[in-house]
Order: structure tokens, then sequence, then C-alpha cells
């Protein structure tokens, strides 16, 4: 019981900061504490004549989906391999590429700064950031996927092979269907984490900043506060609906493949 | 050609998982290559001189500065480590043995969404918690438990560790969890069988075989923390900025890109050096208990 007690009280501190988004968006005062003065709704409104942001949610949106298409594809290649393949180094190799979801982000960062400004002596612009977000979003994409892949029967691919089918068709045909729910999970989350991803693209980002990185502007001018409440609570309610999908999808995708949904992805 | 590629179940596979092997090596293997061998090169404004120095690591050990950052960063991520640990294992204690099982999805789910909403804009919202005029503040006030506002929960580590602990809460319950959730239930009833009470089969049961999430835990929350620069930013104040302040500063600001690798390196030497001594503490204690 105190068990129970404890566990609610953690979530309470888990979610006191995005409980609190919501009411200082719509709270009538510049000053970002209490007590409240009154509601509002100007902050949304101005939200939607800031030309500035708009070019920010369009790069960032831009550079997510992509992140999340090209993170689910090497997360399929990764989970398959990994589910129903032996091959030499299998571990190593597996080891390497889940090595992002441990390593600290700054080092990403600046190591592809490096890379890409010192060694090549390319330009930075959203390109540079989707190269290292799909770093980051893969070893999350093969997480999820594996559920998906891991007790897939492959006997079923052999069967679709045995009757005439190709290896491809054999994939497309029969254990694409299957994971299905897996890859648009594992796109919403990889979309949902580039989305929201700050420390890497701070260094990556070109002349065109994502919204997290104008945020980050915005949060050194106390005027402009009320606004980012605004949108963080939009942010937040949309992470919260592509997250719930997600979810949703990933335990259909488990269930058709006849797992017992052992909970989280991790 | 291709018949020859997909020929054994070993080659299909190394063929499946080359994209993402292929990707990792070009973009992680060979930059963190190229971070190494950069540290050992010099910057003058805009041009690199690429003749071999130890000039940046020497720099490094001579002056205070980055030794005190170092320090302070080793332990907030110590200290944010134990206390995120400390406080994660109740609960996914609670959600494995305590929850219905088809409630577990929803508790972990609950747990998780906080992590992938808008971090930059969480640790700004713990400054209106923590601030002068903040939650924390004006609560405490409005009891009557003080009689000014506290200044020792902004604008310093304390602050950093608070936040750092919450950014990093499901990272440290999801492995807990699995650990737990894989221990087989009828080795606890052996155990009560077998006389031990509740409390000493936790500490003799359960909490050794739940020991691989723990470790994964302390390793998935203390290595990361190491390159936030975020929260010591936003919440350290002048006294409160860490290591991975002073690797964005040479990078962005100072244009010394050489030195900052080198501190990069250092800073992941150590980080990497004090996780193997865990590990191998680990093991020793797990098979002198066998």
């Amino acid at each position: 019981m105190s068990l129970r007690i404890y566990a609610i009280a953690y979530l309470i501190f888990l979610y006191a900061p995005i409980i609190l988004l919501p009411i200082f968006a719509f709270n009538d005062a510049t000053i970002i504490a209490f007590p409240l003065s009154g509601f509002t709704t100007e902050w949304f409104g101005e939200l939607m004549t800031t030309k500035a942001l708009h070019g920010a949610v369009q790069n960032s949106i831009f550079i997510a989906v992509i992140t999340a298409s090209l993170s689910t594809i090497l997360g399929i290649c990764a989970a398959r391999a990994g589910a129903m393949y032996n091959f030499p180094l299998k571990r190593g190799i597996l080891g390497l590429v889940m090595l992002p979801l441990v390593l600290p982000e700054i080092i990403v960062a600046v190591s592809l700064l490096i890379v890409v400004v010192q060694i090549l002596d390319l330009g930075l612009s959203n390109w540079t950031v989707i190269a290292a977000h799909v770093l980051i979003c893969t070893p999350f994409c093969i997480a999820i996927l594996n559920g998906a892949f891991q007790n897939l029967d492959p006997s079923m691919e052999e069967a679709a092979m045995d009757l005439g089918e190709s290896r491809w068709s054999a994939f497309r045909l029969v254990t694409f269907p299957l994971v299905m729910p897996g890859i648009i999970s594992s796109f919403l989350i990889a979309f949902t984490i580039s989305l929201d991803e700050f420390i890497i693209a701070f260094f990556l980002t070109g002349a065109n900043p994502t919204m997290p990185v104008y945020i980050w502007g915005l949060l050194r001018f106390p005027s402009s506060l009320p606004i980012v409440m605004a949108l963080g609570t939009i942010l937040v309610a949309l992470s919260i609906i592509l997250l719930t999908i997600a979810e949703i999808l990933r335990r259909r995708g488990m269930a058709r493949v006849g797992v017992k949904d052992k909970g989280g992805f991790l | 050609m291709w018949s020859k590629l997909t020929a054994t179940e070993g080659r299909r596979g190394l063929l499946m998982v080359s994209p993402p092997l292929v990707y990792a090596l070009l973009l992680l293997a060979f930059p963190l290559g190229a971070i190494v061998l950069f540290s050992f090169w010099t910057q003058n404004f805009m041009d690199v001189d690429t003749t071999f120095t130890l000039n940046n690591y020497r720099e490094i050990i001579e002056k205070p500065i980055y030794f005190a950052l170092l320090q302070r960063s080793l332990f907030v991520s110590g200290t944010v480590t134990f206390v995120t640990v400390l406080l994660a294992f109740p609960v996914a204690y609670f959600v494995s043995f305590h929850v219905r099982p088809d409630r577990k999805s929803l508790w972990l789910f609950l747990i998780t969404i906080p992590f992938w909403t808008s971090y930059l804009i969480r640790v700004f919202l713990w400054k209106v918690i923590l601030g002068y005029n903040g939650v924390v503040n004006t609560g405490l006030l409005n009891i009557g438990l003080i009689d000014e506002p506290l200044t020792f929960i902004l604008y310093n580590v304390n602050a950093v560790i608070i936040t750092l602990a919450h950014a990093f809460a499901p990272f440290a319950i999801l492995p807990i969890f699995v650990a737990l959730e894989k221990i087989d239930r009828s080795l606890l009833e052996a155990s009560l069988d077998l006389g031990e009470s509740k409390f000493t089969t936790f500490f003799r049961v359960t909490l050794p075989l739940s020991m691989p999430g723990l470790v994964a835990a302390v390793l998935i929350v203390f290595i990361p923390t190491i390159g936030d620069y975020v929260t010591p930013e936003l919440m350290g104040g002048a006294g409160g900025k860490l290591i991975a302040n002073m690797i964005q500063t040479q990078f962005l600001a100072l244009n010394n890109a050489p030195l900052g690798a080198a501190l990069a390196i250092v800073a992941m030497l150590c980080v990497t050096a004090i996780s193997l001594l865990f590990v191998f503490l680990n093991r020793r204690y797990l098979r002198g208990r066998s």
C-alpha cells in the first residue's frame, strides 16, 4: 500500500513540470510565477503571428520526417538481422549500432561537427542535423522493432518461398503486414525524438534553426516566455497524442505476432 | 553475384545488417576517430595546425579550471545516478510485483511520457518550480513553513541535480523493471518456505537477481548525464557550470575545437573508467555471494 502511494507521488513528481505548462500558457501575465492573474488566449494568438517560429517549425518537421523514415528503415534491417540470422560478429555489430543510446549526446554532436566542418569542409544545414538524428534515433527504432521481429516465426516466410514467392515478395506479403504496427510505432517515436532534440541540433543546425534551437533563443528574453509556455503546451499535447498512437500500435503489433506484452520497449 | 551474396545464412545476415552497420561506421566510428585525432592538433582562430602535439592535454592538466569542472561534473553525474536509481527502484518494484499484469504497460507508458516531451521547456519549468517566486517557495511561504524564500534550490549544483534526476528517471526505471520481471517468482516462494522473512528474501534473493537491471540503470544514467549542458546552463548559475558547458564554449564561442575535443575525450575516459570500475566491483560482489 505504501509502495502504491510512493509510486503515485513519484508520478506526480514526473508530471509536475508538464502540469504547469498549460497553467502559465493561459495565464494573463508576462511573468512566469505565482500568483496567477487571469485567463487569456493571447499567447496562443501571438504564436500564430510569429513568422520566425513558423520557419523553425517547418524545418523541424522536415528534419523529423526524414529522420524517422531513415532510422526506421535502418531499424528494420538491424532488428530483422538480429532476430532471424546468425552471422559473424553479431553482438559486436549490433552493439556498435546501439551505442548512441548510452553515448553522451554532446560527443555525437562535436564529433560530427568536426567531420563536417573541419574535415569535409561542408556547411551546416538541415541535413547535418538529420545525419546525427538518424544516428541517435536508430537504437530506439531497433528496440521497438525487436518486439515485432523477435517472435516472428521464420517458417511462415519459408512456407511462402516454398509456395513460389521470391525472398523479397515473401517478406513483403507475409512479414511486412505482421510488423507494420511496429514500423509505424518506430516512425512515431523517432519523429518525436527528432522534433524535440536540442543538444545535437544546437551544434549542427545551419542558418535556419530547428524549433528547439529557436525556443532556446527565446528563453533568454523574459518577455517571450509566455509564448514559450503556449508553444510548449501545444508540443506536449502533440507528443502525447503521437506517443499514445505509437503505444497502441506497438501493442497491436506484438499481439499480431502472438507475443505476450511485457510492457515497455527498452 | 547476388546469389553468391545470399548463399549462406551468415552472408544474408551480414547483408541485412550492413545498412545500419555502414551508417554507424561512417557517422559514429569514423567521427569518433576524427575527434581523437583532432585532440592532438591545434587551432589558431580559423587555421588548424595538424602537427601532432600533446599541448591540449597539457593545458587540461595544468589549468585548475578544467580539473575543477571535471570533478564537479563527475560529482553531479554520480549524485544524479545515485538519487535517480534509488528513487526509481521502488517504482520499478511496485510495477513489477504489485501491479496487475494487464495494467503494467499502462504504468510504464505513464512513466515514459514526460521523458519524451520538450526537454528544453521541461528544464525551464524547473526554474519556475524552484525559483525565488517559484512554486516551492510560494507554497512553503503560504503554509508558513518558511519566512522567506529558499535560495539554495536554484542557480547552483542542487538545482542541476534535481532537474537531471527528473529528466533521467524513466531511463533508470525501465531496465530495473525488465530485470525484476525476469525473476522467477517461485524462487521467492522457496525462500519464504525455507524460513526467510519477506525482508531478508528481498535482500538475499530479489536484490541480487535484479542486479543486471540496476547496473544497466546506473550506466544508462551516469554516462549520458556527463554530456548535458542545457541543465547546468539554465539551472546552475555561475557556480553550477559543468564540463559539457566548457566543451560547448570551446567549440562554438572560443573557436578552439581541438581543446574542446581533448576535453570531450578526457571526460569520456573518466566516465568510462568509472563505469568499468563499477561493473567490475559489482561482479566481484555478486561472485562473493555465491
